[in-house]
């Protein structure tokens, strides 16, 4: 058989449609961003507004605020396309479907991460964060967003055909998020005592290359179960 | 080689083979269990250091490991179930996750029991505690992921997929308490090399381990057998064992 297109150009369309069809829809892009701001401004609300106590919560705050986010954002991932059919198009297609989950994945992370990442130093200033940890945030939420959007998209694909995926969505994949959570709040914790955190990062960027190996074959057999 | 296992796949021979199994795990599981607790609790020496109260390792450790050992066991039924399409070894991962949730909950309880006598806390936030909550979680995610389909073949394929997802955490578990400085004490059973524990504690201990394996596979085999009847209900035997049993 004759492949018609290449996997670079069938990647690019995937990628492309995505984006536009998001830019198109500007609320989905804003109100992840909005949801992360407005969680990250209750802390200080709900904990007092001393800068010693906001220091040492900050990174949590963020990351956790980032988590949720993600979460949220994830639901839609394969949505409108598993309502309208072009999700089953896509499973019936000749080019592979881990490349095409991946393009959508990556469409994914970013319209949600990278704003995410761009607002994040923000929060940090108003949330009191050491200065040196700066770059320490900035590092993990660029290694560790990708792979919060690949895991997600794992429980997304899996519950994606469920008229009540949304709580469920949240047991499933809560849990493969918190080594991520965990190691991305030591780094920052590290960096701000000025002790080295390049290990956390390294676990990290480890975690980045495995799940992008595997979770898009995870998410592709996951959406043929879902679509059946 | 395996073309001899090939034949359980039916879920007939399957039902009658796990019948047949049942005694021999259950007497022993009753067995071990016992002389391992009996022992444990009543016979073995008292530590030096943490008098009496260390004895719920004789319950704990046991729990602990296995719950390890439940998901790979689950975890490799699912995998068979996903490559082969074997529908019994799904059965089998689907009959599994309860029992590995309920042992994961006992390891998680017996520790904080044992935790509050001997570091003053009944939880701590460390790498094996937290590592050990989430493999509680993924228990708990897979099997509500399983009972959220309508389609049973479906579920155990989604729910499957979930579970290999999830070994990850196996390792974690295992090695959380070299590869962090822990509260938790590091692991005294070696398998290569001698143990760093007195062998009359070690002994109803290990007696206990395989107690609660055995334990494990005989409440599988019970809800393996139930799982079976359940979605092979239309099916002649089914029907001619229930008209045997008098079920109308």
């Amino acid at each position: 058989m004759k492949k018609g297109i290449s996997y670079t150009q069938a990647f690019g369309t995937v990628l492309k449609r995505d984006l536009q069809i998001a830019i198109r829809h500007r609320g989905d892009i804003f109100n992840p961003l909005l949801f992360f701001v407005l969680v990250v401004t209750l802390f200080p609300l709900a904990i007092g507004p001393e800068p010693q106590v906001l220091t040492r919560v900050a990174p949590g705050i963020i990351w956790v605020a980032a988590l949720l986010a993600s979460m949220l954002s994830l639901e839609r991932l394969f949505k409108a396309d598993y309502v309208d059919g072009s999700l089953e198009q896509m499973l019936l297609s000749p080019q592979p479907l881990p490349l095409m989950v991946l393009a959508k994945v990556l469409a994914h992370w970013i319209l949600t991460g990278v704003p995410l990442i761009l607002v994040a130093p923000l929060l940090a200033v108003l949330l009191h964060l050491d200065s040196n940890s700066y770059g320490a945030l900035i590092a993990t939420l660029a290694l560790g967003t990708p792979v919060l959007s690949l895991l997600g998209a794992i429980g997304v694909a899996l519950t994606v055909g469920l008229h009540k995926g949304g709580v469920l969505l949240s047991l499933l994949i809560l849990p493969l998020y918190i080594p991520v959570l965990i190691f991305a709040t030591s780094a920052i914790d590290a960096a701000g005592l000025n002790l080295p955190y390049d290990g956390q990062l390294a676990i990290i960027g480890a975690m980045l290359i495995g799940s992008l190996t595997l979770a898009p074959f995870a998410i592709g057999a996951s959406l043929r179960v879902s679509t059946n | 080689m395996w073309k001899w296992l090939h034949s359980y796949a039916d879920p007939e021979r399957a039902y009658k083979l796990s019948s047949n199994l049942l005694p021999w795990f259950a007497t022993l599981a009753i067995a071990f269990i016992g002389i391992g607790t009996i022992w444990g609790l009543g016979f073995a020496p008292t530590d030096y250091q943490q008098g009496d109260s260390y004895r719920i390792i004789f319950i704990h450790v046991p729990a602990a490991s296995m719950s390890m050992a439940a998901y790979m066991a689950m975890a490799t039924c699912s995998f068979i179930g996903l490559v082969w399409q074997i529908k019994s070894a799904d059965w089998a991962a689907a009959s599994i996750a309860p029992i590995g949730a309920v042992i994961t909950f006992i390891a998680l309880i017996t520790g904080s029991t044992w935790g509050k006598p001997m570091w003053g806390a009944w939880w701590v936030w460390d790498a094996r505690l937290t590592s050990e909550l989430v493999l509680l979680f993924l228990y708990l995610g897979i099997i509500s992921l399983y009972a959220s389909f309508e389609d049973k073949v479906l579920a155990a394929r989604a729910s499957g997929i979930l579970a290999l997802v999830g070994v990850i955490n196996i390792p974690i578990i295992k090695y959380s308490v070299d590869w962090w400085s822990s509260l938790h004490q590091p692991s005294t059973i070696r398998i290569t090399e001698k143990s760093t524990m007195s062998t009359d504690m070690l002994y109803p201990l290990l007696i206990n381990i395989v107690g609660f394996g055995l334990m494990i596979a005989a409440i599988t085999i019970v809800r393996f057998r139930s799982e079976i009847l359940a979605r092979n209900g239309m099916r002649p035997w089914v029907r001619e064992l229930a008209k045997a049993e008098g079920v109308k």
